[in-house]
Parts: C-alpha cells; sequence; structure tokens
C-alpha cells in the first residue's frame, strides 16, 4: 500500500517546553524570581541553598522545591528547619525533574506570600539539561572534588547556564584542579558565563553570589 | 539520558499528526537528531518496540538523520566542524564560538497509510 509523507517538523520537547511557558507565567503572574540550582550528586546543592537563605535580607522571602530520585525528605527538613517552606518532589527514580513535577511542585508553593523560588534538580549533570522548568535562571555548581575536566565531557549542561558556581573552593590547595583549563572549557561552551568561585564551609565568596541574586529578584520584583 | 520520556514523546506527537490525518497505520518516522545531542539511537528503539504495542504506530521503522555539530567562530567568522566535544577555532584558537548546527532535536515527517 503506497504511504503518505506528513510533514511535522515539531521539537521532540514540545510538550514539556508549552508547560514550561505556563510555569513562567504564574511565576511572572505572581511576581517570583525562579532559580533551578543543577549539579552533580554531593557538590553542595543543599547546603548552598541553606547559605544563601541565612544570608538573605529578610525582606526577600523564599520557598524551595527539592527534587529527589527517592522518597527521602532529608534535604526539604534541613529548609523547613531555618524557617523556610519546602516542597519535596520525588521523581520516582526519573533522574531529572521535567515540567510536569514541576507544575505539581508549584501547586503546593505558597505563591503569593514569595518572591525567590530555588528549586533544586535532582543531582545529575546530564538528564537536567534538557528540561526546561520555566525558572529564570539556570545554574550549576560545580564542585572542586569533581575535577577540571567537567565542561568537556558534560558539554550540554554548561550550554545552557545563566550562572556558574563554582563550590568547595576551600579545597583547592589539596585538589590537582586546573582552574584554566576549566575556565577555558567553560568559555568554549558559554563566553562570559557570569560564575561565582565559592566556599560553603568558610564563607568565601558568598556575598557576591547572594548580591546577584538579591539585584535579580528586587529587579524583578519591580516588573 | 533519558531516551524512555524521549519516546514516549515522539510518540504522542506521531500518533497526534497521524489521527489528524485519518491514518490507519503509521509506517515510518523521520527524526532529525544533532549530535551534540545525547540520544542513544538503539536505546529509542527499545523503547519504541515496547511502547508502541497496540498503538497506530506499532511496526513503525524509526528513522534517525544525525546533523553534525558546527561552529561559527565569532572572531574569524570561520565555519568549521567538530567530532566530539567543542574545541576552539583552528584557524585563529578563539573560544569565542556559536554553535550553528548539532542542537537539532525534531520529529520532521511521518510516513502512513490511509
Amino acid at each position: 500500500m503506497p504511504t503518505i509523507r506528513v510533514p511535522i517538523v515539531e521539537k521532540i520537547m514540545e510538550a514539556n517546553d508549552q508547560l514550561a511557558k505556563g510555569i513562567r507565567l504564574r511565576l511572572d503572574q505572581a511576581g517570583i524570581f525562579g532559580i533551578n540550582i543543577m549539579a552533580s550528586p554531593g557538590s553542595g546543592k543543599t547546603s548552598l541553598i541553606l547559605q544563601t537563605l541565612l544570608k538573605l535580607p529578610p525582606d526577600i522571602r523564599s520557598a524551595v522545591i527539592e527534587g529527589d530520585t527517592a522518597p527521602v525528605t532529608i534535604d526539604a527538613e534541613k529548609i523547613i528547619q531555618i524557617g523556610v517552606p519546602a516542597v519535596q518532589i520525588n521523581t520516582g527514580g526519573e533522574c531529572h525533574l521535567d515540567a510536569v513535577m514541576m507544575s505539581r511542585g508549584l501547586d503546593e508553593v505558597p505563591l503569593n506570600s514569595i518572591e525567590l523560588l530555588i528549586v533544586e534538580n535532582v543531582g545529575n549533570l546530564i538528564c537536567p539539561a534538557a528540561f526546561n522548568l520555566g525558572t529564570h535562571a539556570n545554574i550549576l555548581i560545580a564542585s572542586i572534588p569533581e575535577g577540571d575536566d567537567k565542561p568537556y565531557k558534560y558539554p550540554n549542561i554548561y550550554r545552557s547556564l545563566d550562572v556558574l558556581i563554582i563550590n568547595k573552593t576551600d579545597l583547592m590547595p589539596y585538589i590537582d584542579f586546573d582552574m584554566e583549563y576549566f575556565r577555558q572549557g567553560v568559555e568554549l561552551l558559554n563566553p562570559r558565563l557570569i560564575t561565582f568561585p565559592v566556599s560553603c564551609k568558610t564563607g568565601e565568596g558568598m556575598d557576591a553570589w547572594v548580591d546577584w541574586l538579591v539585584k535579580k529578584v528586587r529587579t524583578n520584583r519591580n516588573g | 539520558m533519558h531516551e524512555l520520556s524521549v519516546t514516549e514523546n515522539i510518540l504522542n506527537i506521531a500518533s497526534k499528526h497521524a489521527n489528524q490525518s485519518k491514518a490507519i497505520r503509521v509506517t515510518d518516522i523521520h527524526l532529525v537528531i544533532g549530535t551534540l545531542s545525547s540520544i542513544i539511537d538503539d536505546s529509542v528503539q527499545f523503547y519504541w518496540d515496547i511502547l508502541t504495542k497496540e498503538t497506530i504506530c506499532e511496526g513503525a521503522n524509526l528513522h534517525f538523520e544525525r546533523v553534525p555539530a558546527e561552529l561559527l567562530c565569532l572572531d574569524c567568522n570561520l565555519t568549521y566542524a567538530i567530532q566530539s566535544g567543542l574545541s576552539p577555532c583552528p584557524n585563529c584558537g578563539s573560544v569565542r564560538v556559536n554553535v550553528v548546527a548539532g542542537e537539532e532535536f525534531w520529529l520532521e515527517s511521518i510516513e502512513i497509510e490511509t
């Protein structure tokens, strides 16, 4: 039987992208600045979020969405302990958050009483890069012990970034991490990317990152 | 990476268009995938065979058109192909580059019987 060719040209991730657009609209209507924090497991995502929340001025109210592949609430509990609302999303084994999970998580966030939404993605350098969540900024935490070759090995996540945080800089004296080599890889993938070297442990560099975030939230507040 | 969700998306898009065109069967699916998209063809095929059972797409052949990655140097305007990973401009050594091809990730067309 002869076949008919039907031209389509539709992005394979279109359904996720459309949903992400709806999420962005919800955030914008509520005057919320949303950030998507991605990193490999153990890079210090939760530590950085906790330190950031503690340093934010009191007029900026926040909430956190925690993505985890297992039904554990360790991260969310830490956030709630410092008085910030947190919603835990269990991805049921999936290696990333997608716009569907994000929408469900958003339903439980007190949208009318916050201005900053921090999303902690599942620890993974591959899959989260492909799923737009509708947040305003994609942020990656790279940590010194992971090694200086990560931009070369995981190019897609670096290309999707708005901000790069280099964590655990206090370990530089103990680890063979060639900062020049690392930065050249980043420059190739994402020229002039905003970068903050920090140490959550010593607090070094945290002020510059938090200042950037505060400015973004206040600009967003004023439309 | 996440071939299962990708395959589900391909099936959803193909089925939607097949139904709109009043197809009785989908025979072929043409995908355009840039080499910078980390998708393993064999994994998509594996999920495809399972997911399409008893759907309008059952038995449809997947065709992957791979688009090679190409970079444009912002300093000397040279366009160059890359094999694996991003590399500086081979002409002037600049790292100020833009990706001009290789990120494609779409379903181009389907072939149907009506």
